[in-house]
C-alpha cells in the first residue's frame, strides 16, 4: 500500500492512524477519510461549503470509522471461525462501507467551476450519453426525476455496464453501492440524495437540489472512468 | 387490528396540537414548519392526488396503508398514507415541558417488560441510534407485551401487527435543522424534554381495550 507522505495535519493524523493499525492487527487494511481536492466553499452556490464540511468531516468520516471497526470485529470473527458473527456483520459492513465507497467517488464526481465543475462531458463519454439518452440534457432530466423519486435515503448513477456495454441509470438505497444492482455495473456519476446531502441549503426541496447540482458535476473524472472500462 | 382514533377518513392535515415555537429550543419553529408545514403537508396532499379516481379513493387511511402495504410489497400509495399517519402520531407523541420518567401503570408495564425504565430507555434509544437510512423507531404493544421496534422508511408497527404507543422520526429532516448529524443528542433531547407520556398512555388504554374486545 502506498503511503502518501503530504504535510497536511489530515493527513498525517490519518497515516498514525493507519500505519497502528497495521501494526496492531494481522495487517487487515484499515480505511481514512480522502482528503477533497478543493475547499469546502469552492462548490457554491450549488452545494453550500456548511454541507460540504459537515458531510465530508461528519457524515463520511463516520462511515469510515465504522467501517473499521466492523472490519476488525469481522478480522476477530472470521479467525475465530464464528460464523454468525460473520454474518452478523455483514450489514454494518454493507452500510459503513457502502457509505464509504460511495461517498469517495461522489467527492471526485464534484468539481468548482472554474476546475471544470459543469463542464459538459466530450470524447467518447459525451457520445454514449447522446447514443443512449438522445442528449445530455436527457441524461440529466432522467437522473433528476429519478434522484427526486428515491424514497427515503440513497443514491442515483449514472453507470455503465461493462458486459452489455451501454449506460444506464439506476438508484440504490441507504448506502448501497451500484455494483448491488448489478455486478457488471461501474459508477461514473453518483448524486447522493441523502437529506444530509442537501437538506441545511435545500430543505425540503430535493428537486432543486439536482437541478443545481449538475453545475458542479465533474464529467472529466466521469470520461476519465468511462474510457478506461472501455479499453 | 390495531387503530387509532386520531386519524380521519379525510385525510386532513391536522396541527400539531401545539404552537409550532412551543417545543423551543429542543424542537426549533422552524423545523417545525419544515417537517409540518412542507414534509407531512406533502404526504397529506399527494396521497390525496393519488387516491383520487381509485378504488383507495374515500378509504380511510388506515385502510390504505395495510392494504397498500401489500404485505411487504409496497403498492405507490403507500409510502405517502404511511408517513401522512406516522407523522400526526408525531406530533401527538410530544408535549411542550414533556420528556422524563413516566408513572403509574405505563411505568409499571416499561418495568415488567424491560425490567427498568432506564433498560426501555437504552432499548428505545438503541433503535432510534440504529435505524439506518430514514425510518422510526417505537415503542409499541402486542401480545399484552411492551417492545421496541425500529422501522426503516415509512414502515409503522399497524403493519407489522402491534399497537404503535410511542414514536420518534429520525429520517434526517426530523433533526438537521437543531442537529445536524448529530442523530444521538436529537433522541437524548426528545427522550428528555419532549415525550408525551400522557398520549402514550391513552394509546396503551386504547390498546388494551381493542386487544379485549377481539379476544
Amino acid at each position: 500500500m502506498a503511503i502518501r507522505c503530504v504535510a497536511s495535519r489530515k493527513t498525517l493524523a490519518g497515516l498514525k492512524e493507519t500505519s497502528s493499525r497495521l501494526l496492531g492487527f494481522r495487517g487487515i487494511q484499515t480505511f481514512t477519510l480522502p482528503d477533497l481536492s478543493y475547499d469546502y466553499g469552492a462548490l457554491e452556490p450549488a452545494i453550500s461549503g456548511e454541507i460540504m464540511q459537515i458531510h465530508h468531516q461528519k457524515h463520511h468520516q463516520a462511515y469510515v470509522t465504522n467501517y473499521n471497526n466492523a472490519l476488525e470485529q469481522l478480522d476477530q470473527a472470521v479467525n475465530k471461525g464464528d460464523a454468525s458473527t460473520v454474518v452478523k456483520l455483514q450489514s454494518a459492513i454493507k452500510f459503513n462501507g457502502g457509505g464509504h465507497v460511495n461517498h469517495s467517488i461522489f467527492w471526485k464526481n464534484l468539481a468548482p467551476v472554474n476546475e471544470g465543475g459543469g463542464e459538459p462531458p466530450k470524447g467518447s463519454l459525451g457520445s454514449a450519453i447522446d447514443t443512449h439518452f438522445g442528449s445530455l440534457e436527457g441524461l440529466v432530466k432522467k437522473m433528476s426525476a429519478e434522484g427526486a423519486a428515491v424514497q427515503g435515503s440513497g443514491w442515483v448513477w449514472l453507470g455503465l455496464d461493462k458486459e452489455l456495454k451501454k449506460l444506464v441509470v439506476d438508484t440504490t438505497a441507504n448506502q448501497d453501492p451500484l455494483v448491488t444492482k448489478g455486478g457488471s455495473l461501474v459508477p461514473l456519476v453518483g448524486i447522493d440524495v441523502w437529506e444530509h446531502a442537501y437538506y441545511l441549503q435545500y430543505k425540503n426541496v430535493r428537486p432543486e437540489y439536482l437541478k443545481n447540482v449538475w453545475k458542479v458535476i465533474n464529467w472529466k473524472y466521469a470520461s476519465e472512468v468511462y474510457e478506461k472500462e472501455c479499453n | 387490528m390495531a387503530t387509532s382514533s386520531a386519524v380521519t377518513a379525510n385525510y386532513v392535515l391536522k396541527p400539531p396540537p401545539f404552537a409550532l415555537d412551543a417545543l423551543e429550543p429542543h424542537m426549533s419553529k422552524q423545523t417545525l414548519e419544515f417537517h409540518w408545514g412542507k414534509h407531512h403537508r406533502a404526504y397529506v396532499d399527494n396521497l390525496k392526488k393519488q387516491v383520487l379516481g381509485t378504488e383507495l379513493e374515500g378509504k380511510p387511511l388506515e385502510h390504505i396503508i395495510h392494504s397498500t402495504y401489500n404485505n411487504g410489497e409496497l403498492l405507490p400509495a403507500f409510502n405517502n398514507a404511511a408517513q401522512a399517519w406516522n407523522h400526526e402520531f408525531f406530533w401527538e407523541s410530544m408535549k411542550p415541558g414533556g420528556g422524563g420518567k413516566p408513572t403509574g401503570e405505563l411505568l409499571a408495564l416499561l418495568e415488567r417488560d424491560f425490567t427498568s425504565y432506564e433498560k426501555f430507555y437504552e432499548e428505545f434509544n438503541a433503535a432510534a441510534a440504529t435505524q439506518f437510512g430514514a425510518g422510526w423507531a417505537w415503542l409499541a404493544y402486542a401480545n399484552d407485551k411492551l417492545k421496541v421496534v425500529k422501522t426503516p422508511n415509512a414502515v409503522n408497527p399497524l403493519v407489522l401487527g402491534s399497537f404503535p404507543l410511542l414514536t420518534i422520526d429520525v429520517w434526517e429532516h426530523a433533526y438537521y435543522l437543531d442537529f445536524q448529524n448529530r442523530r444521538p443528542d436529537y433522541i437524548k433531547t426528545f427522550m428528555t424534554n419532549l415525550v408525551s407520556w400522557e398520549a402514550v398512555s391513552a394509546r396503551l388504554e386504547a390498546a388494551k381495550a381493542a386487544s379485549s374486545s377481539s379476544s
